[in-house]
């Protein structure tokens, strides 16, 4: 019998290490032999902490939102007594959940299963044979035709095709080349990278030695966001484990191949998630980007060519050439071929990591594996694609999960953030919310970047504080424009996209801002005020109680009044009353 | 005026005053010796060393890499990662992420400030909290999410935040009367 317990960072907050502990604890109090193994990120983030058990069968029963509590129930109930603890199981053999119904792990098809600190865990499942064969038997253009064949996209955002990259930089004349793992996800709300360095991170690095391979590169870096403690360390571990294994390093596996990998921490500039800024930031200056051509396949870090590609990417990669690129082609559509990471998050009733293979509707990823939406409110819109994408309006959430279907909605793939909102999100707001990121991450570099997106900002800023303007939705519009084409690089030519596409979208959610200065959504706060309808407050004090200003005051059992100087329009007395009297209210 | 020399002189001596900092310091530039394009990676060794960039370590480091002190400080003011100031006991950071952003995170914050009675990006006077907001630790699915001290806490509400920021400042008084009294 064997259990398993996710420690991926969504795990350890949501209290798994205490779950760990109650588990071991159990386990030599009743003299068990069980087998306990740590994994990463299985996807299921909302149910953490998660635990599998996996009795000698090797059925798996997978147990989520698991307490200290938990544990001894399942230990006295399913381990002692042979039947599973309905209350928290959420998959068995005879129990589906629709969570990982509609699936297609390509990318992610150890996290969650295997032990991420234990390289033989890796190896057991196939891994690193890929590589022993790429350098034993193939050539580098065989390589580069098998990845042509799978038609696999860069997964950071743009699509580029992988081949292309990695032809190129073989191409291109010189003895030292690089290999570059780009793993500074910086869009808010995406969590691919983290789960995949945390969960397996030797996929990726053997990715990126079979990239090497092929380009004719010998050392490779990780670029890591430093907000990723545990991810830098596993992927460390992971180096140090494959060196020491002959797996990494000098001679691999005896074809006379050498490959070294190190990581290099991030610093805080979500602009250096472009190629450009990234190398400069590796080179250890101020990461802003320069501009290309040359691109970085022809003079890279430090003028060398250089290979750069996503994490998620990179992990495809094994798989390909373990399984043939037409395996992988024959998932997802024509031209976008394979499967897609996503980061499902906001009023999500299930969210967390999933993987689907293109071309499945947004609607079905919400309603399908998302579950819909929490409290059954109604959908109004998903952002995809983070600052540089958009958001898509309910009505065309058909729209199929591939490059250009997405890009025809004014919104891009992206990394793969997938943020639903629903009618209590307000548009104006999130526009802003967005700008005010890309602003304060402008490098500076660009006029109209650096100043364009301040002066949007300050527009929608005054929309959402009640005073905006006749003529502002055109301003905008034409500032966006110009932001667009004035910029240097992705960040500014992007930027403008989650403004444009809420105006083309939900323009009348704007208006309503202008011209008569309400909120729809009653999220922003000037346009708002909380009240407490005397004639259904009973007095209970549960609004007071829960007030952090501290502004709600009444006698007991009389009506309580809101000091409207002092309220800081938090709304926790409107859900501190929700669910009892109903009594307050916001207007 | 005294020469540039003299300068540095009394700057190496302000700086070897914490002798175990100093050590650190020093095994720090020796790692990094001769290596290209490392200054990032430097500064972030500093600053896990002292908790920020003073100002004379800044200088110090441009002096013996023989780099200019306004590229070191254009460096370190171009990452949000790097501050310039110390940090209290417990480093709240805040997830504004956009997952954090649509569960209501700005509630929280308003909460905190008024709490702390400090802005963003600022410690409080007894040097006990610095929050700072941060755009996304990557725990969207227990959003609205905050991290004090590498550990995660989620999710949450005004009061729940509240609460525990409230029991830290609590264990701390405790803490320093029990210190007291012994």
């Amino acid at each position: 019998m064997k259990i398993r317990i996710g420690l991926g960072s969504c795990g350890i907050a949501a209290g798994a290490l205490k779950v760990k502990e109650v588990v071991e604890a159990e386990i030599q109090k009743r003299g068990l032999s069980i087998e306990l193994k740590d994994t990463g990120c299985i996807g299921m983030c909302h149910a953490e902490p998660l635990l599998d058990l996996i009795d000698d069968q090797g059925r798996v029963f997978t147990y989520g939102y698991v307490t200290p509590e938990a544990v001894v129930k399942i230990f006295d109930e399913h381990i002692t007594g042979q039947s599973p603890v309905e209350q928290y199981l959420l998959a068995a053999p005879e129990k589906d959940y629709s969570f990982m119904e509609g699936q297609k792990r390509v990318a992610l098809r150890n996290c969650g299963i295997i032990n991420p600190e234990n390289l033989q865990d890796y190896v057991d499942q196939g891994g690193y044979q890929a590589l022993k064969r790429v350098v034993s038997e193939m050539t580098p253009i065989d390589v580069i035709s098998e990845i042509k064949e799978s038609g696999l996209r860069g997964r950071g955002g743009a699509g580029f095709p992988t081949w292309f990259k990695w032809d190129a930089t073989r191409r291109t004349p010189g003895d030292i080349k690089y290999i570059i793992c780009n793993a500074d996800e910086g869009d808010p709300g995406a969590f691919m990278d983290r789960s995949l360095l945390e969960g397996d991170p030797h996929s990726v690095l053997e990715g990126m030695a079979i990239a090497g391979y092929a380009v004719g590169a010998n050392q490779g870096f990780i670029y890591c966001r430093a907000e990723y403690p545990l991810a830098i360390r596993r992927a460390e571990l992971a180096i140090k484990q494959a060196e020491e294994r002959g797996i990494l390093g000098k001679n691999i596996f005896g074809s006379g191949f050498d490959f070294e990998i190190s990581i290099k921490q991030g610093a805080g500039a979500f602009v250096c998630g472009e190629e450009t800024a990234l190398i400069a930031s590796l080179e250890g200056e101020r990461g802003m980007p320069r501009i290309k051509p040359p691109f970085p396949v022809q003079a890279g870090y430090w003028g060398k060519p250089t290979n750069i590609n996503n994490v998620e990417t990179y992990a495809n990669v094994p798989w390909i050439l373990a399984n043939g690129g037409k395996a992988f082609s024959a998932l997802g559509t024509e031209k976008s071929p394979g499967t897609k990471v996503f980061a499902l998050a906001g009023k999500i009733k299930q969210g967390g990591l999933i993987e689907v293979p293109m071309g499945l509707t947004l609607r079905e990823v919400i309603f399908n594996i998302g579950g819909g939406i929490k409290g059954d409110k109604k959908i109004k819109a998903v952002q995809l694609g983070g600052p540089s994408g958009g958001c898509i309006p309910e009505e065309l959430l058909d729209t199929p999960v591939d490059y250009e279907s997405i890009n025809q909605t004014g919104a891009i793939m992206g990394s793969g953030g997938m943020v639903v909102m629903d009618e209590t999100t307000c548009m104006v707001d999130i526009a802003r919310f967005f700008l005010e990121f890309t602003q304060s991450e402008s490098c500076g570099k660009c006029v109209q970047c650096r100043i364009g997106t301040k002066r949007m900002l300050e527009i929608l800023e005054r929309i959402c504080d009640g005073e905006g303007q006749e003529g502002d939705i055109e301003l905008l519009e034409e500032i966006a424009l110009k932001v667009r084409e004035g910029s240097l690089c992705g960040l500014g030519q992007s930027a403008p996209n989650p403004v444009l596409t809420t105006i083309r979208y939900f323009r009348d959610e704007y208006e309503t801002h202008i011209k008569d200065k309400k909120c729809p959504a009653k999220q922003c706060k000037a346009l708002i005020s909380f009240r407490i309808n005397p004639e259904k407050c009973r007095g209970c004090g549960r609004c007071a109680r829960k007030c952090p200003a501290k502004c709600i005051t009444g006698e007991k059992k009389k009506p309580h009044e809101i000091d409207q100087e002092l309220c800081l329009k938090c709304g926790s007395c409107l859900e501190a009353c929700a669910s009892k009297y109903q009594a307050v209210t916001v207007e | 005026m005294s020469c540039t020399c003299q300068r540095n002189k009394q700057q190496e001596n302000d700086i070897k005053k914490d002798a175990k900092n100093w050590q650190l310091l020093q095994e720090l530039l020796v790692q990094y010796k001769g290596q290209k394009g490392s200054l990032v990676a430097i500064l972030q060794g500093v600053q896990s060393i002292y908790g920020y960039l003073p100002q004379q370590v800044m200088d110090y480091i441009a002096s013996t890499m023989k780099i200019k002190p306004a590229k070191i400080y254009g460096v370190a003011t171009f990452y949000t990662q790097f501050r310039l100031q110390p940090i209290g006991k417990y480093h709240i950071l805040l997830c504004q992420g956009t997952a954090c952003h649509v569960n209501g995170s700005e509630r929280i914050l308003t909460a905190i400030c008024e709490e702390l009675n400090i802005k963003p990006n600022k410690t409080t006077s007894d040097g006990l909290f610095t929050l700072d907001c941060v755009a996304c630790l990557g725990c969207c699915s227990l959003a609205p999410v905050m991290m004090i001290n590498e550990q995660a806490y989620g999710p949450l509400s005004p009061d729940k935040a509240l609460k525990i920021i409230r029991d830290l400042a609590v264990s701390e008084q405790q803490a320093c009367e029990g210190g007291k009294t012994e």
